[in-house]
């Protein structure tokens, strides 16, 4: 099929215009998800908010399912496939494979976004994001999964088949570059994923309409999980994925270790599935030995992973810096980072949250016998809006901002209001994240309409430490949700009414990465050959572990502190 | 920019690792198999390890075998709705069934002493979440779990829903008194 590409005049990159015009239009259908989901949000965060309690119990929880949708699953899927398309076509320099087909897969994941949106709204769905049998959800709501799964997966098929053709078509040579190689980490994940959301999503439409008599809850939840949490992997790859991207657009840095960092997402496909056990831990059809095999020996080659890419991200930009001539002290690089520009800002607070509250409340919640104080509790949330929301969409608004110019050919609306963003988002969400872990650690229930229990023939009163943290979260929350439609605006508003930039040059072929042993390619790599040393990086290693294990041993003591239970 | 362009030495792999980076790796793997070692640990030496005793069950059988324990050890009724405290027997068996909206019945229990308490659900997913010690136990249809527990001190617990079970899934409050 004939196609052209278009060079990128600020950036270099070059883009094959069918493969452009997916990226354009799944970034717009991820970014309306994140607005209807952020409206949900709103309703979810005024109703928990003890002193207000805006909606009544069912118009609750139907919100409630309609912001996980929305959020966790249509969102960030969407964003993924022009990830996805992104690390392929462009990065590649080729055109992409079967654009009709993509375009199959985004039509299929717009009516599956849509029909699920409707199942929701409509009622009769509230069943949450997980959906637990024998709780049953309207036909539709499974099928409008399904639907959208299977466009994700053809999407997943597309950036394969690229890579296939970048490879026949010989447009580089050797490896592919580092943050394809994550990209492709994800896309291996979400096809694992959404072959398990098959597995049980399909039976339980079937039962919806009568067709199976009955799912065991057990197996269900087993099954379930395979998708649920290994579908949040798919995120932490692609967002590591940009993370390096950053980096390298930025900064220029370059992996410290080509080695080091692949073997780490290679870790990621090789265990982060076995995570989702860590769901399954104060269930009662798993032995302690299955949970202990899956949720630690496993699950901690992909903490490893996660702890490697921690270091070897900041690593990287510590090093492009100190080459730059920023070698005083062991912080004047992270100091003279450009904090002003929001590209690089969102990164970096997406890599500082996601390792301090992310990752260690993860790790925490998902060890055998601690997840008994945590499960269930309204410290799950409080975990992952750390790992999804101040990892995933951080990065990805992030990367937005060079996007927009980039894809869109339009500059950034009001500058400054783009320099705020970040830290009004990242810092709120932060913070909420943290308040929402600490009114779970004082035993607060999620997915709860009212913690005081009105109508209950108890009475049952929280410690005033809970209200108080459930007050924090509606007071962060709102700030939050102020700095994502900010966010919103600011995409949106530049979308329409940015400064029209210059598109670049159009040609009817591609022209390849330069071979690697010419001399433009020797200029722009230096090889790690001369190791830069990162005294910084190790310093703000070493926080973040002494926080884990001083974080970690105190929830041990606090275990050891409740009822025995054998 | 090289992550985002085909590494610059082919081979790439054949690169030796820095010495910083080793260290690193290291201290992370070895903190992950202490964590590792850690579980393993508190299921020899740790007073609070979940029970693996499960059984297959429908809730036709469980709310017969519950209807007997609490038959034969009922001590008086509480609340207008006439809910039975059942006094579990030292060292015996206490049956709490959940279902839309409530925990039945509710247990009394001595500090010190240890009880059998076995869990299921008439119908949806609960949560058993124990307020204010905060032990969060998973409830499943079809499935009897059977937890020994040893109350460490004196008072009135609650039992809270914390698995969303419907509109009512607020009202789902249950209790546990320990002498
Ligand atoms: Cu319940």
């Amino acid at each position: 099929m004939a196609t052209t590409y278009r060079t990128c005049p600020r950036t270099g990159l070059q883009f094959d215009t069918a493969a452009e015009k997916l990226m354009r239009w799944n970034a717009v259908a991820g970014v309306l998800a994140l607005l209807v989901g952020g409206i949900m949000a709103l309703g979810v965060i005024l109703t928990r908010w003890p002193a207000v309690k805006l909606l009544p119990a069912d118009q609750f929880y139907l919100v409630l399912t309609a912001h996980g949708v929305d959020m966790l699953l249509i969102w960030i899927i969407f964003f993924e496939m022009a990830v996805l398309y992104f690390a392929s076509s462009t990065l590649l320099r080729c055109r992409l494979a079967a654009p009709k087909m993509a375009w199959l897969g985004f039509w299929l994941m717009v009516v599956g976004a849509v029909m699920g949106n409707y199942a929701v709204l409509a009622g009769e769905s509230s069943v949450m994001f997980t959906s637990y049998v024998p709780m049953q959800a309207s036909p539709l709501f499974y099928l409008a999964l399904i639907l959208f799964a299977v466009g994700a997966l053809i999407g997943c098929f597309v950036f394969l088949g690229t890579l296939v053709v970048a490879k026949r078509e010989k447009s580089y040579e050797g490896s592919i570059p580092m943050v394809t190689f994550g990209a492709l980490t994800a896309c291996i994940i979400a096809i694992f994923t959404i072959a398990t959301g098959a597995a049980i999503l399909i039976p339980t439409l079937l039962w919806s309409v009568g067709l199976i008599k009955e799912i065991d809850p057990q197996l269900y939840r087993l099954v379930w999980w395979g998708m649920g949490h290994s579908s949040q992997q798919i995120n932490v790859s692609a967002h590591v994925a940009i993370w390096y991207l950053i980096a390298a657009v930025v900064f220029g840095a370059e992996p410290l270790s080509e080695k080091v960092s692949r073997f780490a997402f290679f870790l990621y496909i090789l265990f982060l599935q076995l995570a989702s056990a860590h769901h399954l831990l104060s269930d009662p059809g798993m032995s302690a030995e299955w949970k202990v095999l899956n949720t630690s020996y496993f699950m901690y080659f992909a903490v490893l992973a996660s702890m490697i890419h921690g270091f070897t991200v900041p690593g990287a930009i510590e090093a492009a810096q100190r080459k730059k001539g920023y070698t005083n002290g062991l912080f004047e690089w992270l100091r003279k980072a450009p904090w002003g520009n929001p590209v690089f800002s969102g990164m970096f607070l997406s890599l500082v949250t996601f390792g301090f509250l992310g990752g260690i409340s993860g790790v925490v919640v998902g060890t055998e016998q601690l997840n008994m104080l945590m499960h269930n509790t309204f410290y799950v949330p409080g975990h992952f809006h750390a790992t999804v929301v101040c990892g995933t969409t951080l990065a990805f608004m992030a990367i937005t901002y060079l996007l927009v110019p980039t894809l869109f050919k339009r500059e950034m609306i009001f500058p400054k209001l783009c320099q705020i963003q970040p830290y009004l988002f990242g810092i709120s969400m932060a913070v909420l994240s943290l308040v929402m872990m600490g009114a779970g650690t004082l035993g607060v229930s999620r997915r709860h309409w009212d913690m005081a229990f009105s109508g209950a023939p108890f009475q049952y009163e929280w410690p005033g430490a809970a209200y108080l943290m459930m007050g924090l979260t509606g007071i962060f929350g709102v700030i939050a949700i102020t700095g994502g439609a900010l966010w919103i605006l600011l995409v949106v508003g530049s979308l329409l009414f940015g400064k029209k930039l210059d598109g670049g040059t159009l040609s009817d072929k591609p022209v390849p990465h330069a071979p690697l042993d010419s001399v433009a390619a020797r200029a722009s790599h230096t090889g790690s050959a001369e190791h830069v040393q990162v005294p910084g990086t190790v310093v703000l290693a070493m926080l973040l572990l002494t926080s884990f294990v001083l974080y970690y041993f105190v929830n041990w003591k606090y275990l050891s502190e409740v009822w025995a239970l054998s | 920019m090289s992550a985002i362009l085909p590494p610059a030495d082919r081979l790439w792999w054949k690169q030796p690792i820095d010495k910083t980076e080793w260290v690193w790796i290291s201290l992370a793997f070895t903190w992950a198999m202490i964590m590792f070692g850690m579980m393993i640990y508190w299921h020899i030496n740790g007073k609070q390890n979940l029970s693996n005793e499960v059984y297959k069950t429908t809730p036709e059988a469980y709310a017969a075998k519950a209807e007997k324990f609490i038959a034969d050890n009922t001590v008086r009724t509480e609340t207008e709705k006439n809910i039975p405290v059942v006094k579990v027997p030292e060292g015996g068996d206490g049956y709490l069934i959940a279902r839309l909206w409530d925990w039945y019945p509710i247990l009394e229990m001595e500090r010190g002493k240890t009880y059998k308490v076995h869990l299921s659900s008439m119908d949806y997913q609960h949560g058993f979440s124990l307020q204010p010690v905060n032990i969060n136990i998973q409830v499943l249809p079809g499935y009897e779990h059977v937890v020994k527990m040893t109350p460490t001190k004196e008072g009135t617990y609650s039992i809270v829903c914390n698995e969303y079970c419907g509109i009512g899934h607020h009202t789902m409050l249950g209790r546990i008194y320990v002498k």
